[in-house]
């Protein structure tokens, strides 16, 4: 098995007085979509900000967080980012006062060449409306700026956190499509509540409960166990539903059935799954 | 009349005078959530530094060229003064916000305290051009050259700002660090740099307010930037934090209601009613006439 491209080892952080993750390890294999399943507040977005260094200044990171041989821990944010670590946060997060221009001009970096063709092969909609101020745009089309920005300089990983989380669901349906053509050549760390974006896109999974891995394995095979995704999840059924947290089961596009047959270890076992 | 356009030209040229101050003060707390009670010292500094350079300086002089030498030296000073402050005292205090306000506080309570040790207490004439002393006739008011000067400088460093906010790399980086600080982190770029360059750009717009208000009221004085420090806190609020914009529309209100409410009403009234905006404005619009409102 050829190495991961993101190896995180007991990963604690404390916020305030708060242990959010108590000693979390996961890997991201070097191609594909993995996903950060879990229910509110076990800690999934707190992961990927410890990854990219964007804790808190009052919070406390501990563990080993490598891309590679690098260690992250360490290093400042727009360190990691021109190192390849692109991150597109939750709810966007575009710069409203800005045009879209503006606010692609702001990612670009000094000495590469920014690829404004594939980011407007991509969203052509971003190409049409640069002039237009950002706050201005709807929430697909500021999601499809925030992807489009980070998707202007190479990138060794991309962290995304929630990218369909209040969207249409012909929008969720759009926004999947572009993440299943990026992770064509990027690899993908995603955070994500939809179980049919889940379905369609991930192939490794990652359970977070009580700041905690639960599972971790197939993607396509926890989503087949009803029993497994009901107590991590909260959802009635593989198929189905509305779980305790905000995670839907909208359609998304077709499915694409991926089980490899192949499952990881769960790193520890289910905790309550509250 | 004569009295309504002498009281408008005067109270723009107080309002000038605010809005030098409280632009770069907006933008240090707009961008990096820095509330900078040591910039009145950069003012003095800037005044200071003016002042020895009219009378030390080889080539620069109280009249002509050398005056402006005199004042570029002054700006130099103050930006000198600005860039050291953030680098040496600030950055370490990034988001500790009592250290911060301890500090800056402290700084400049020093700053004063330093000034008078050095040149006393009291206030001294100030070299300027013999035609900052005299008066311009606009329809029959006459209105002090020294006020108008200020006018022009504000409009000027106004629009430069603006230039430079709307058409640079670093203008664009400030305007979204002001959005969202941390994004912009997050899209790789070093946001500390652009911190120093909003200190250097507020060193410099004080340092030119402490060498032309100086030329204004005639004289300069170690307490001179602590008194227009606390307007021009008043018109950052009342502006909106991090709205250069929104900072000249509130220097010219409060301006010109210090000038006609001290006229008709009495000496000191207009300060009365200058702190009673900002309670209005703080309690219909909190944000400011130009900030962002806050929202969960």
């Amino acid at each position: 098995m050829s190495e991961p491209v993101l190896t995180v080892e007991n990963l604690s952080v404390r916020i305030a007085g708060l242990h959010i993750l108590q000693g979390v390890s996961f890997t991201v294999a070097p191609t594909g979509v993995t996903v950060l399943l879990g229910r509110n507040g076990v800690g999934k977005t707190t992961t990927l900000r410890a990854v990219v260094g964007l804790t808190p200044r009052n919070g406390e990171v501990r563990g080993t967080v490598r891309m590679g041989a690098q260690s992250l821990l360490s290093q400042r944010t727009h360190r990691l980012v021109r190192g390849g670590l692109g991150y597109v946060p939750e709810d966007r997060c575009v710069f409203a006062g800005l045009t879209v221009a503006e606010n692609l001009r702001l990612a670009e970096r000094r000495g590469t060449r920014p690829a404004y063709d594939r980011v407007f092969a991509l969203f052509p909609e971003l190409d049409r409306r640069s002039r237009q101020r950002a706050g201005s745009l709807s929430g697909g089309q500021q999601q499809m700026l925030a992807i489009g920005r980070v998707l202007l300089n190479d990138n060794r990983l991309l962290l995304v956190d929630e990218p369909t989380k209040g969207l249409a669901p012909k929008v969720v349906t759009e926004v999947a499509e572009v993440l299943e053509r990026v992770a064509e050549s990027v690899p993908v760390l995603l955070v994500e509540q939809n179980l049919a974006v889940v379905r369609r896109l991930a192939r490794d999974a990652v359970v977070l409960a009580a700041g905690r891995v639960a599972w971790a394995g197939d993607a396509q095979e926890l989503l087949l166990e009803t029993a497994l995704t009901r107590s991590l999840l909260g959802v009635g059924s593989a198929e189905g539903h509305q779980p305790a947290g905000p995670a839907t089961d909208q359609p998304v596009g077709s499915a694409t059935d991926r089980v490899a047959g192949r499952r990881a270890a769960a790193a520890s076992a289910p905790e309550d799954g509250s | 009349m004569d009295a309504i356009i002498l009281l408008t030209l005067t109270g723009l040229g107080l309002a000038a005078l605010y809005f030098l101050v409280a632009s770069g003060l907006s933008l240090v707390f707009g961008l990096a959530d820095v509330l900078n009670f040591a910039h009145g010292l950069f003012l003095g500094v800037g005044a200071y530094a003016t002042w020895w350079a009219a009378g030390n300086l080889p080539g620069a002089g109280p009249d002509g060229l050398g005056f402006v030498v005199a004042v570029a030296f002054g700006v130099a000073a103050g930006t000198l003064m600005a860039v050291l402050v953030e680098l040496v005292l600030i950055r370490p205090l990034y988001s500790r916000t009592i250290e911060q306000v301890l500090v800056t506080v402290g700084l400049s309570l020093a700053g004063v305290a330093l000034l008078q040790a050095t040149w006393g207490a009291d206030a001294r004439p100030f070299p300027r051009p013999a035609w900052t002393r005299e008066v311009t006739s606009i329809f029959g008011a006459q209105v002090p050259n020294g006020g108008l000067l200020l006018i022009v400088a504000a409009t000027l460093v106004l629009g430069a700002i603006l230039a430079f906010l709307r058409w640079t790399r670093y203008g664009l980086i400030i305007r979204a660090g002001v959005e969202n600080r941390e994004m912009v982190t997050a899209l790789g770029i070093d946001v500390r740099k652009a911190f120093t360059l909003v200190f250097a750009i507020g060193g410099a717009a004080a340092a030119l307010a402490g060498a032309l208000g100086s030329v204004y009221f005639g004289t300069v004085s170690p307490q001179q930037g602590g008194s227009l420090l606390i307007f021009a806190f008043i018109v950052v609020v009342i502006g909106g934090m991090g709205s250069v914009v929104g900072s000249a529309y509130a220097a010219v209100a409060v301006g010109l209601l210090q000038q006609f409410v001290n006229y008709y009403g009495t000496s000191g009234l207009g300060d009365i009613c200058v702190v009673a905006l900002l309670a209005v404005v703080l309690l219909l619009r909190p944000q400011g006439i130009a900030g962002k409102a806050v929202t969960a």
